[in-house]
């Protein structure tokens, strides 16, 4: 094959991302297990990449979880959905950027289903009118706030503070990352590097100098599952498939997990917990956890946030063997204060975890 | 075309007895009697909607999106109740939906009780004690007016969002759900929001796999 037939085939697994003026959709999972993450997020593109974010009151959930539990019917989700887009319209914006693979593929299938189906998109838009008396226009682009920062990871890696790097031994740090099913499983061509090739995240791992770890699991779903997770009595699906992805990357011996998914990022840093209470195993090194990052959070870190700024502390496994491999200071006796410095406690030991 | 791609990538196929493949078969079929087993039984309630199934099947069919047809209408005719696994729709009604409606999120911090999800580990429990410390911390706005992460959502835009339910047949849907789980704690003589509820959230028989 000739180089520029190979340049074709690629194209398609590459997406268009705008590069200004977003509409952020703030995700119900990661603002309550990573509320630093949504902060950085906003913080790094206003205060480092000088982008124009806007952070709308009035969003809400787009009811993702509820619909993929079977209780939220599509018309209603869609509906809920085209309300954030009137908001986008009114507040003068054309990119819709939400923070959660769940909402990215819901985004994603409900344009698609528009597409196919405009006769649904005007079901839709009567039942807006009749419920809000609100208008809307559809994005002109779509994409999840990872692929914005993707987009623009060489100019972080221009303002780079620390690298993905072993300041130890010079040896570039190990990542597993892990794209998040509805990210690109169900419509390849709206996320970058579709399905087979995940990018979206590696590609921000290269440009600050650091590896990917290609496992046999790597595309495995985490486990979340919806009500495999939510309903007590399943949650032995969850972990599960999450234990499954560990086994099969611990050879390997990761530096780090990232996740494009807060859901898939929760569940991997909880359940190497679940497993060492159950089973006394754990997955890094000298016992302790591999740590699981947001992308915001490896972006913030790279770019010299305080991690417990971006809140590293509401992570069960510690991040401190990775914060010492990358040469990152920071001080040990703030990590569970309050934001005055105030004791407020400590979290209880785990039995065989390592933090 | 019947080749069992989905089934082999399946991640619920491989921890319950459950194939993906023999549920198009079945829907394929037409059989009017056995299709009304299906949607009384546990079996299609075991899919995860990872949707991997899209991804793989070369006939451009998605196993998971038919098994959400099957779990809508089973709702609707009120089939669910007849399973083990059906029933636990009333949990995620109880916990999402209602979260959902009086909250506007499906989820909030105050909703991930430790007690419920001992999964979450002893940080999550220093967090759940200290929600405004931590919260605070990291720079959110939680349960506060005005933007930022965790904020309240405003009345206003609450009353369009069960406005939305109404006119959509959301609120419907979820009474329907209530109804039909209803009539089954009345059979068992117990409460719907206690009893039920924690037998819908934590009941296992084991026999799933
Ligand atoms: S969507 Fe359901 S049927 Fe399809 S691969 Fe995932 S768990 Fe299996
Ligand atoms: S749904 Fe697709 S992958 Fe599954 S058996 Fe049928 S043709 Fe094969």
């Amino acid at each position: 094959m000739n180089l520029e037939g190979k340049q074709q085939i690629w194209k398609d697994y590459q997406k268009e991302i705008a590069d200004d003026r977003y509409f952020y959709a703030r995700s119900c999972i990661r603002q309550t297990f990573f509320p630093g993450s949504e902060w950085a997020y906003l913080d790094i593109m206003k205060n480092k990449l000088a982008k124009d974010v806007i952070d709308d009151p009035r969003h809400t959930t787009c009811t993702g979880i509820g619909y993929h539990s079977d209780i939220v019917p599509a018309e209603t989700i869609m509906t809920v959905v085209a309300r954030h887009f009137a908001l986008m319209t009114e507040a003068g914006y054309e990119n819709m950027t939400p923070s959660c693979i769940t909402s990215f593929g819901i985004y994603t299938e409900i344009l698609e289903t528009w597409h196919h189906h405009p006769e649904v998109e005007e079901k839709i838009r009567e039942f807006l009118w009749k419920a809000t008396k609100r208008e809307f226009k559809k994005p002109r682009n779509l994409a999840h706030t990872s692929d914005i920062i993707y987009k623009f990871r060489n100019e972080i890696a221009a303002q780079a503070k620390y690298k993905l790097v072993d300041v130890h031994t010079g040896r570039p740090l190990r990542g597993v990352d892990h794209i998040g099913c509805h990210y690109s499983k169900m419509f390849p061509t709206k996320g970058i590097g579709g399905a087979e090739f995940p990018a979206v995240l590696s590609g921000m791992i290269y440009a600050w100098g650091g590896d990917v770890i290609d496992y046999p699991e790597r595309r495995h779903c985490c486990g979340f599952g919806f009500r495999q997770y939510l309903v007590m009595a399943n949650r032995g699906y969850s972990v599960a498939n999450s234990k499954k992805k560990f086994e099969s990357m611990q050879p390997y011996e990761p530096d780090f997990i990232v996740a494009n998914c807060p859901g898939c990022a929760m569940f991997m840093d909880k359940w190497q917990y679940t497993i060492s209470e159950m089973e006394g195993t754990t997955y890094g090194q000298d016992g302790y956890g591999i740590p699981v990052l947001t992308y915001e959070e490896l972006t913030a870190l790279v770019l010299g946030y305080d991690p417990w700024e971006i809140g590293l502390q509401m992570h069960q496994v510690s991040v401190e063997p990775l914060l010492d491999k990358m040469g990152i200071s920071y001080n040990p006796e703030a990590k569970f204060k309050n934001i005055r410095g105030e004791d407020i406690g400590v979290p209880k030991c785990p039995t065989y975890l390592r933090v | 075309m019947n080749c069992g791609v989905c089934t082999a990538i399946c991640p619920a196929a491989e921890f319950y007895n459950y194939d993906p493949r023999v549920i198009v078969e079945t829907v394929q079929r037409g059989n009017e009697e056995e299709i009304e087993e299906l949607l009384k039984s546990d079996t299609i309630w075991y899919c995860g909607e990872c949707m991997s199934c899209k991804t793989r099947c070369p006939r451009c069919n998605t196993p998971g999106l038919v098994i959400m047809a099957l779990r809508k209408i089973s709702q609707e005719l009120g089939y669910f109740v007849y399973s083990e696994k059906g029933r636990q729709q009333y949990a995620l009604k109880h916990v999402i939906g209602e979260s959902i409606l009086k909250r506007g999120y499906c989820v909030t911090p105050d909703l991930v009780k430790p007690e419920m999800h001992p999964e979450q580990g002893p940080v999550w429990e220093w967090i759940y004690e200290h929600l405004d410390d931590v919260y605070e911390r990291t720079h959110s706005n939680y349960r506060q007016p005005g933007a930022g992460a965790l904020r309240e959502v405003d009345s206003e835009s609450m009353d369009e969002l069960r406005k939305i339910f109404d006119v959509t047949g959301g609120t419907e849907f979820l009474e329907k759900i209530d109804s039909c789980s209803q009539h089954v704690a009345d059979k068992e003589k117990i409460d719907l929001e206690e009893a039920y509820f924690l037998k819908t959230y934590m009941e296992n028989s084991g026999r799933h796999q």
